[in-house]
């Protein structure tokens, strides 16, 4: 892990991958998309509305797990001072946020032909919100304490602390009566989507994934560029 | 022993996640009730839902019980949970996925002869897709 302190040896990985996983990506999210559209049948309820399912989804756990990112990048900073961790948690949140607010976008899009609402304020979609509010403090948070010449601690132990809403995310629909349905797919019980209408949805969910991994490290990547240059100028300013 | 400073704050983090864990898991149960969504026919039937105060009920619209009166616009149904029933009075337009066999979740307020009259219905549904003739594979069997 700390081999890749060093950020000449991290982007010399980061470099190459960050093409491949955007080509990989766009790939994957071309096909799932026309799967989806085209060849997937109309739910036997709701018709062609499940369709937003194959953005949704995928939005809903980017959201989430761009935050679970954020908290193993906020304990390695904290714990083990790892140089890179406030780099890629700064990196992480914007992309993570922009997942989060589709999310609900989308959701809102969704539930208003089905549910016969925009929006209502049950423990799932509160809890949802909830997180991209926390993406925005995090953002604003990180960003400061950047211009202040901080390590990222500050925005360490927000990141960490945040996380406490993944799982009131996760079990919302469980323990608490919602609107939103319960999960239809679980480790353990398998899915109660129909495999027709199910396949491009792994699709769209590996090509998001490969495609929000390629933006964190681009982020990450202009960070630190931004970080050399700033360095150079304060340098040639001492001249 | 020389304790590392590395691992003295990997057992503070540990604790400190533990402790907010278990604080929002303690907030969360005690939530539970106050958190729910809607009221459910049982708890009217238990008697733990006031009359006459705004709320959420929530169940399946009884197969068969839907009745529309004749002015067109008002509808009649019973909402079960599996163990109590509860009828509704709704005068409105209905989401598309409301139906008989179906969850659903109205607003509105319980009158004192057990009528819960909605203004507001909102249509809920499960966590199963599948395709039409799958359904009605289902539906015969």
């Amino acid at each position: 892990m700390h081999g890749y302190a060093n950020p000449a040896r991290f982007l010399k990985i980061a470099r190459p991958a960050t093409g491949w996983l955007l080509g990989i990506g766009l790939v994957l999210l071309l096909a799932g998309v026309i799967g989806g559209l085209v060849f997937t049948p109309p739910d036997y309820l709701q018709g062609e509305t499940v369709r937003i399912l194959y953005i949704h989804v995928p939005s809903a756990w980017l959201g989430m797990a761009g935050w679970a990112s954020i908290a193993a990048a906020s304990i390695s900073q904290i714990v083990w001072r790892h140089p890179l961790a406030a780099v890629a948690g700064r990196a992480l949140a914007p992309a993570g946020a922009t997942f989060a607010a589709l999310c609900l976008a989308t959701g809102s899009i969704w539930g208003r032909p089905t549910w016969g609402t925009w929006w209502e304020w049950d423990g799932r979609l509160t809890s949802m919100l909830i997180l991209f509010f926390l993406y925005l403090g995090y953002i604003a948070l990180a960003s400061a304490e950047r211009e202040r010449g901080g390590e990222g601690r500050m925005a360490a132990i927000f990141g960490l602390v945040g996380a406490i809403n993944l799982p009131i995310i996760h079990y919302s629909v469980l323990w608490w009566r919602t609107l939103h349905q319960g999960q239809s797919i679980s480790v353990a019980g398998g899915s109660t989507i129909a495999p027709e209408i199910l396949w491009p949805l792994p699709l769209t969910m590996l090509g998001f994934t490969a495609v929000f991994a390629a933006v964190s490290l681009m982020l990450m990547r202009a960070d630190l560029a931004r970080t050399k240059l700033e360095a150079r100028l304060r340098r040639s300013a001492a001249e | 022993m020389m304790v590392r400073p590395k691992h003295q704050r990997l057992v503070l983090v540990t604790l400190a996640v533990a402790a907010v864990l278990g604080a929002v898991l303690l907030a969360m149960w005690g939530l539970q009730d106050r958190a729910a969504y809607f009221v459910t026919p049982s708890d009217i039937a238990a008697g733990k839902a006031e009359p006459d105060t705004a709320m959420r009920l929530g169940g399946m619209v009884v197969e068969g019980s839907l009745v529309r009166e004749r002015d067109g616009v008002s509808i009649r149904f019973d909402v079960s949970d599996g163990k109590a029933v509860t009828p509704v009075a709704y005068r409105g337009i209905t989401p598309d996925l409301f139906r008989e066999g179906s969850g659903v979740v109205a607003e509105g307020r319980l009158q004192p002869s057990g009528l819960f009259v909605a203004d507001h219905i909102l249509a809920k549904h499960d966590e199963r897709y599948m395709p039409p003739q799958m359904a009605n594979e289902v539906a015969a069997r």
